[in-house]
């Protein structure tokens, strides 16, 4: 057996027995100490207790008893843990073989300080990515884990909300709840069709009105361009949160509209804007329209100073109208630099949550629907089952389908963008 | 240059290009104008509030300062503001400087990941922050709300910054290199000066975030004392007769003011922002 070999067999029977054996020191014992730290939480329980929570999710009731959240949590990160170990485990295996080849081969084994020298240059990015990689694993990657474990057990009010009850895992239950029973298929298929309505009428009916009005504020032989253009952008640069609930007074029952139209005569009853199943859903679409389509305009004002004066010269010349010009030049050279902003604001607009809950909160309240306003889109429902409702395992489920639906649609729009199969060009 | 004939094609263009634009002016700045006025008009409901008050005040803004909480929420939510654009850029640009200039092994998985993770809105994974918050002893710290918001913003913006920075030459880096700089200083000496719009771009967001965000300190921060702006605000009109309007009003003012300007100030590099998570993005 080579002594490479050797070495690979030594750190497998013991991590850092290997590095040992190449009397690399310090490496060797660092490698100890990470396999004594996991040999004793497997020995004293620790790790067994972890896995029979994950899939027991606790056995005794009581104040006193298990809890489910708990024992799912550290479940999860102790299996976390348990990959890293093994991923470190075979690191070990194979360094220890390389470190002894090098050393059959004449080539000095690297003093500690020089390893560490190699460490950073070698892995200068991984360690530069460190911070995000800790924050999102802890922080992004596990609550997904979480949600997607959570969606597969019965969490919820009143029975199964730990201290005191226990929370167990049902299967697809919840996923077949939701489509199969009248009251949840109702809701879901209602507030999903209105929440991809939502989505496409909002992202193009900004779309349009932001390159209305960088049209009208573009156009030949209108005074104080400058003016006009800065009141126009003002919405964006109020903060939605403020505008949004200064549009939830304004429309209120009593509120100002109401009361200065009836004052003048315009009408003899209230207009229930916010209150009308119908109505409501118009009038957030509206106001988004109010928020949104500054920002478009402010994009879109960028590219219509820069289409190239030349085109339209030439069009001129072939005796094209104002209209034509407009709408075979301007309009395409637009669509074609703003397009593929498109499809990201369509995702965005989907879950646009603050827009729907700071102007309506969801409300009118509709009685067909478990748990959801009129004017509720899926993730604003998510959120009232989740805050208000805590029916923890329903809500989950229907986290796992719009992740699947906005994800996938997030992947194949950015497999067809340029930026992700050129990127090794620029360079 | 021609001079313009006075037609009637032209009578009737014109005046209808500016009777949209006044009327879109309209639209825009009434509900502005209606909450200055609000802010002074006296008593606290919206049913009496007119929109050129009567008698106007200046009572709300006093007792914003005097009899609520306004001035610890406003020290409160100064605090994770800056906090998070502190550790928000950091993390953005190293992020994005090891993604734009590095190539090793898990690169494109890791970008794909991160592309994903984008498009997965904080807000649905509540319930496990919550639980994670907990048990790390950070729950009702403001510590906590900033790493909820700054791992949030990882994904857009490290994709935003890296786009801006593939745009600047190698060329440059190298020259560097050869001249002996470290990583490091090639980093800080070369590449953050060279992409300060879009890092300006991206401390903007991190600092005005906070300022109106309602949701999160909603589920991290307990105690009156933690309480953040936005939280403050939305309570004051959050029921259906909306008890602290006139408060409401003159808090928002005073709030929104200082960001409207601060957007205003750095209005250039926003415009690049925009544009560069447009081109690039």
């Amino acid at each position: 057996m080579s002594k490479s070999k050797k070495a690979a067999l030594y750190s497998t029977v013991f991590m850092g027995l290997g590095q040992l054996y190449n009397k690399d020191w310090i490496k060797g014992i660092f490698f100890m100490l990470i396999e004594i730290i996991t040999l004793i939480n497997i020995f004293n329980g620790t790790v067994a207790h972890s896995i029979w929570g994950v899939i027991t999710l606790g056995e005794t009731r009581g104040v006193k008893g298990d809890h489910s959240i708990n024992l799912m949590i550290d479940g999860i990160i102790t299996l976390m843990l348990l990959a890293f170990v093994v991923i470190i485990f075979v690191f070990n295996i194979k360094d220890a073989k390389k470190a002894r080849e090098n050393i059959e081969n004449g080539k000095m084994a690297k003093k500690p300080i020089e390893y560490l020298k190699f460490i950073r240059n070698r892995y200068f990015a991984h360690i530069l990515l460190m911070p995000s990689i800790v924050l999102i694993i802890f922080f992004t990657l596990l609550p997904i884990l979480f949600t997607f474990l959570i969606a597969f057990t019965n969490y919820s009010i009143p029975y199964h909300i730990p201290p005191g009850n226990l929370v167990d895992w049902v299967g697809f239950k919840n996923f077949i709840k939701l489509f199969k029973m009248e009251e949840w298929a109702g809701t879901i298929w209602t507030v999903g069709l209105w929440t991809i309505i939502w989505a496409i009428i909002t992202t193009v009916l900004n779309y349009f009105a932001g390159l209305g009005l960088a049209l009208l504020t573009n156009a030949k032989g209108v005074k104080l361009k400058k003016v006009w253009r800065t009141l126009f952008i003002l919405p964006y640069a109020i903060p939605a949160f403020i505008s949004l609930l200064i549009f939830r007074l304004v429309f209120m029952g009593p509120g100002p509209v109401n009361s200065t139209l009836l004052n003048i005569g315009v009408i003899s009853e209230k207009i229930p804007f916010l209150s009308d199943h119908t109505l409501a859903k118009v009038m957030v679409i509206l106001v988004y329209c109010w928020t949104g389509a500054p920002y478009w305009m402010a994009l879109m004002s960028g590219t219509l100073t820069n289409i190239d004066k030349s085109l339209y010269e030439a069009a001129e010349i072939d005796g094209a109208s104002k209209w034509q010009q407009f709408y075979k030049i301007t309009v395409p050279m637009v669509l074609f630099q703003t397009a593929p902003l498109l499809i990201m604001t369509f995702a965005h607009n989907f879950n646009n949550f603050g827009m729907i809950y700071l102007l309506t909160t969801g409300d009118p309240v509709n009685a067909n629907l478990k748990y959801a306003g009129s004017t509720d889109i899926l993730i604003s429902w998510i959120y009232k089952m989740t805050l208000e409702k805590r029916q923890f395992g329903m809500a989950a489920a229907v986290t796992i389908l719009i992740f699947v639906f906005v994800a996938s649609m997030a992947i194949y729009s950015f497999r067809k963008t340029k930026s992700f199969k050129e990127e090794d060009m620029i360079q | 240059m021609m001079k313009k004939k006075i037609t009637l094609k032209n009578v009737i263009k014109y005046t209808l290009i500016y009777s949209l634009l006044i009327l879109i002016s309209f639209v825009i700045l009434s509900p502005v104008v209606w909450i200055i006025g609000s802010s002074f008009n006296p008593g606290s409901s919206v049913f009496s509030s007119t929109l050129i008050p009567k008698n106007p005040t200046i009572q709300h803004y006093i007792d914003l300062f005097t009899e609520t909480e306004y001035p610890l929420w406003f020290l409160n939510t100064l605090k994770v503001a800056t906090m998070n654009m502190i550790v928000s850029v950091i993390i953005t640009t190293l992020t994005a400087y090891a993604f734009s200039r590095f190539r090793f092994r898990g690169r494109k998985q890791g970008m794909m990941t991160i592309l994903v993770l984008q498009m997965f809105p904080s807000i649905l994974a509540m319930t496990a922050m919550y639980v994670l918050l907990t048990k790390l002893h950070l729950i009702n710290t403001h510590i906590g709300l900033v790493i909820v918001y700054a791992t949030g913003q990882i994904p857009f913006n490290t994709w935003l910054v890296k786009g801006y920075l593939d745009a600047i030459p190698r060329s440059l880096d190298e020259a560097a290199k050869i001249d002996g700089a470290s990583n490091i200083t090639i980093l800080t000496k070369i590449i953050m000066p060279l992409s300060k719009p879009i890092l300006v771009f991206v401390a903007l967001q991190n600092f005005v975030g906070p300022w109106f965000d309602f949701i999160f300190p909603q589920l991290v921060l307990r105690g009156a004392d933690k309480k953040t702006l936005a939280m403050g605000l939305f309570n004051w009109i959050k029921d259906r007769q909306a008890n602290q309007f006139t408060l409401f009003a003159a808090g928002a003012i005073l709030v929104a003011i200082p960001i409207t300007l601060l957007y205003a100030y750095f209005q250039k590099h926003i415009v690049e922002g925009l544009s560069a998570g447009a081109t690039k993005g």
